[in-house]
């Protein structure tokens, strides 16, 4: 009798906790999302009106944002994924004794505030900064051509700031690679790229999967990189959420967006859950 | 001469073959270095820039002092703001680590009705994107009429935590020898001894580093922050609200501190690990 009871005893806190503070104002959430103005009410004032429109309305206002949040994290989890996944290979298969301090050195970065280290990239790739000059005296860039406050600057500080996101968990899967299967595939005659394909790329599946999940997700609801990197015309979902709630003070529409961002993150992740074949995640 | 005897050596391996051994044995490593300088740019860039005679804003560059590492809590607020930092970062890692840890025991060492279930709410929280959650529990705070701030702040961010306490101590747990708990057990120790004896050191390396994780995320941690602190600042949003008219150069100091201090931690971690697995 006991014994059946351990696990609930052990979960009950934890859960309770979640519960309140995590599935609650979800819920909440979602009262807020179809709620209008009480008319001639303050600002800030809102009715439960169960008024569905709402979704509809904030997304065509902000399909663009939509659009671009999701082309922004797609495109900063496929350039994470092509710096991490090399990275990932040399520090498990090249770095000898060396393993350990190397993968400190991927995490190291992190205890640098994060805005801070965005910041850094803002004044690095400003105008005042040694690599917009460097560039336009070697005829790279033109001489109008900047490189903050652009679409570019955004991708590329996200890149930057979920790397280790995506470092850590290929490194983890490759790291598991027994290297004889490897050298079994090269016996078989198998050249580099087949041994890559067939091999090493099936093995750390698992790895590429949940890199890209720890990537994309926080990517797609990130509005920091945007704000410090950006531009109005680079602004993201998470910029026009963060403006409804603290500037505009326009709850319904915030949290129709929150959810609809939410929805969204998670049916594409199922979908590709599905289709990597990946059941073990976490 | 030597021609012929390369020749006699290496005669089964095309060209093609030596190239990509080549790429395989050396261009990964440029690679990494080049993904590494990559990835420390900034982190040097903000170190640097800690030892810049600026004024009030830190943009360009205008001569060497060490007045700010003299100074860090010169600049107005930076030190309340690290202090309120730290004290968050303590609280929601004590709670989150023993929530997580208590949740992480149930999964990994229990087969139970709801076990699936309870995998999947402890995905969900990684799933939702910071700015979600921090928008629905603002609002849920308002709805209770609390106002946001301290103690806000410390419940979002031990909602945001456990996850990934659970994540780490669960893996550390599945990778346990259950031999040697079989071995206590046999040596008549009951349930308790060994969980205390053989079991909870086994796993303390895990909830150690999970302890570590939760902190550095709760520290660094600026979306749900901002949705749930009020008027309360911390340091990611001191940085935030300074951005704008120019970060002091002791925030660049405080962050290469924690760098250091963060290295220094994880590496005497790594050598007392390597004396006890001696």
């Amino acid at each position: 009798m006991r014994k059946i009871r351990t696990p609930y005893l052990l979960l009950l806190p934890g859960f309770a906790f979640l519960f309140t503070f995590f599935i609650l104002p979800i819920i909440n959430l979602a009262q807020t999302s179809t709620q209008t103005k009480i008319a001639g009410g303050d600002t800030g004032q809102y009715e439960q009106t169960l008024r569905f429109a709402n979704y509809i309305d904030a997304f065509v206002e902000n399909k663009e944002q939509f659009g671009r949040s999701f082309l922004y994290a797609v495109l900063a989890t496929v350039l994470a994924l092509a710096i991490a996944y090399p990275l990932a290979y040399a520090i498990a298969f090249k770095s000898g004794k060396y393993k350990n301090v190397l993968l400190v050195l991927v995490v190291a970065p992190f205890f640098t505030s994060f805005l801070l280290r965005t910041i850094a990239w803002k004044q690095i790739l400003g105008e005042e900064g040694f690599l917009v000059p460097t560039l336009r005296t070697l005829g790279i860039i033109s001489e109008s051509t900047t490189l903050t406050s652009t679409s570019f600057a955004v991708v590329m500080g996200m890149t930057y700031n979920f790397l280790p996101f995506m470092t850590l968990p290929l490194f983890a899967s490759i790291d598991r690679i027994d290297p004889r299967t490897l050298e079994a595939s090269g016996d078989l005659y198998a050249n580099g790229i087949t041994t890559f394909r067939k091999v090493t790329l099936p093995l750390s599946m698992p790895g590429v999967v949940a890199g890209t999940l720890l990537t994309f997700i926080p990517a797609a609801g990130d509005y920091v990189n945007a704000a410090i990197l950006g531009n109005p015309n680079t602004k993201m979902l998470g910029n026009v959420i963060e403006s409804r709630y603290f500037k505009i003070v326009d709850y319904p529409t915030a949290a129709a967006l929150s959810f609809t961002l939410m929805a969204a993150i998670l049916i594409l992740v199922t979908l590709y859950i599905r289709k990597a074949g990946t059941e073990e995640l976490v | 001469m030597s021609q012929k005897i390369k020749d006699a050596t290496i005669p089964t391996i095309p060209t093609g073959a030596r190239i990509q051994r080549w790429f395989g044995r050396n261009l990964i490593r440029i690679y990494a270095v080049i993904a590494f300088t990559y990835l420390f740019i900034p982190v040097a860039y903000t170190f640097a820039f800690s030892f810049n005679d600026s004024g009030k804003s830190n943009l360009i560059w205008k001569g060497f002092t060490l007045r700010n590492w003299q100074n860090p809590c010169g600049a107005p607020e930076v030190c309340s703001a690290l202090g309120n930092s730290i004290k968050i970062g303590f609280l929601a890692t004590f709670f989150a680590t023993i929530l997580g840890t208590m949740i992480a025991f149930a999964i990994g060492r229990h087969k139970f009705k709801g076990r699936s279930t309870s995998n999947l709410l402890i995905f969900l929280p990684m799933a939702t994107p910071e700015i979600v959650m921090g928008a629905s529990l603002l609002s849920l705070f308002l709805v209770f009429k609390i106002n946001p701030g301290f103690w806000p702040t410390v419940i979002a961010h031990i909602v945001f935590c456990i996850s990934f306490v659970v994540v780490t101590v669960k893996a550390r747990i599945a990778s346990l020898d259950p031999r040697l708990e079989q071995a206590a057990m046999d040596l008549y120790a009951n349930e308790f001894e060994t969980f205390r004896r053989v079991t909870l050191p086994l796993v303390a390396p895990g909830i150690a580093g999970a302890a570590l994780l939760a902190f550095s995320l709760s520290f660094d941690d600026f979306i749900i922050t901002n949705f749930n602190s009020g008027t309360l600042t911390t340091f990611p949003k001191f940085i935030y609200v300074s951005a704008a008219r120019g970060i002091p150069a002791q925030a660049n100091v405080i962050g290469s501190a924690m760098f250091f201090l963060a290295l220094i931690i994880v590496i005497v971690g790594q050598l007392v690990n390597r004396r006890r697995v001696r």
